[in-house]
């Protein structure tokens, strides 16, 4: 009697193809999901308060003079530049669904190391993604409103790169590690950006009031968190229905 | 082959789409969210902000 057929051995070349478009699939589904929600969010919360700082960015309402400025001006109503909203939509989803394929490429590997990944532990992927993608750097570069007096733009983004690679190694030390030395490099990691500092600007001259600017990052945070929390539920949802979805048609 | 090296060659070949992944989602986040093109910048100009990037 013969045993039955059992696919022990990997394939002759590596099982590349099928992987990648597993990771792809997933990403792009999870991603778009993500960023449409996430797109949505930003018009509701973060855009009014973005439209209120550009009218003091723009000298049509000024801070800081001798009279006291209504803190209720008249703002374009929602969805009323349809062309930037519809621009804004498609760029948050590009975004997030390139978070996402970097999010379930690093899934893979952690599941190939024997780690579970599903939508439920995918909350904690996009909690650790949220850290390293938008806190660390907005610890000390905080989400910035328009206006505001900031260094050289290519100076930000070298330390903004690296902020977020030295936090994103510190949470995989965090999630994976297994003994204290990998916590205390985490440590060192998450904290060494901010010792360094980031590139201040020489002067402020910024002529949004403190009170759009705090409410301004304090959204942006917080909808970098949802949307986070979504990109990682998302991914490991739809990275395990692929995978069902590919033990069905072998 | 045991299980062990059986296993370690599965992870090696799952990280060559692994590392195509990442590289492809870097090139996507640069472009949608650094690239300092005035036509990419515009565009990309609310998103930019709201997603704590640095803009200009």
């Amino acid at each position: 009697m013969t045993p039955p057929m059992t696919c022990v051995t990997p394939p002759a070349s590596p099982a590349t193809e099928p992987m990648f478009s597993r990771i792809l699939t997933s990403a792009l589904f999870a991603g778009a999901a993500a960023g449409l929600i996430a797109a949505l969010l930003q018009l509701v919360f973060v855009q009014p308060v973005l439209l209120h700082a550009e009218l003091y960015e723009s000298g049509e309402l000024i801070h800081f003079g001798g009279a006291a400025v209504t803190a209720h001006p008249e703002l374009p109503g929602m969805f009323s530049d349809l062309q930037r909203d519809a621009l804004s939509i498609v760029f948050t989803m590009l975004t997030y669904t390139g978070y996402t394929l970097i999010v379930v490429a690093l899934m893979s590997i952690a599941e190939g190391q024997g780690h579970k990944v599903d939508g439920r532990t995918g909350v904690l992927w996009g909690l650790a993604g949220f850290v390293a993608v938008h806190f660390a750097p907005g610890f000390t570069l905080a989400p910035e409103v328009p206006g505001v007096a900031a260094a050289d733009v290519f100076a930000r983004q070298i330390w903004w790169f690296a902020t977020v690679a030295t936090a994103a190694v510190a949470m995989w030390l965090i999630a994976f590690g297994s003994n204290l030395i990998s916590y205390v490099i985490a440590a060192v990691l998450l904290m060494a950006p901010h010792i360094i500092g980031a590139p201040e600007p020489e002067f402020f001259t910024g002529p949004v009031p403190t009170e759009i600017g705090a409410l301004f990052a304090a959204r942006a945070f917080g909808i970098g968190l949802a949307a986070w929390v979504l990109v990682g539920s998302f991914a490991g949802y739809f990275w395990q229905k692929e995978a069902k979805h590919a033990e069905a048609h072998a | 082959m045991t299980t062990q090296t059986l296993k370690a060659s599965a992870s090696r070949a799952g990280l060559i789409p692994a590392v195509f992944a990442v590289v492809l989602g870097l090139g996507i986040v640069t472009l949608a969210g650094h690239v300092q093109a005035s036509a990419l910048h515009d565009a990309a100009h609310d998103v930019r902000h709201a997603t704590g990037f640095p803009c200009h």
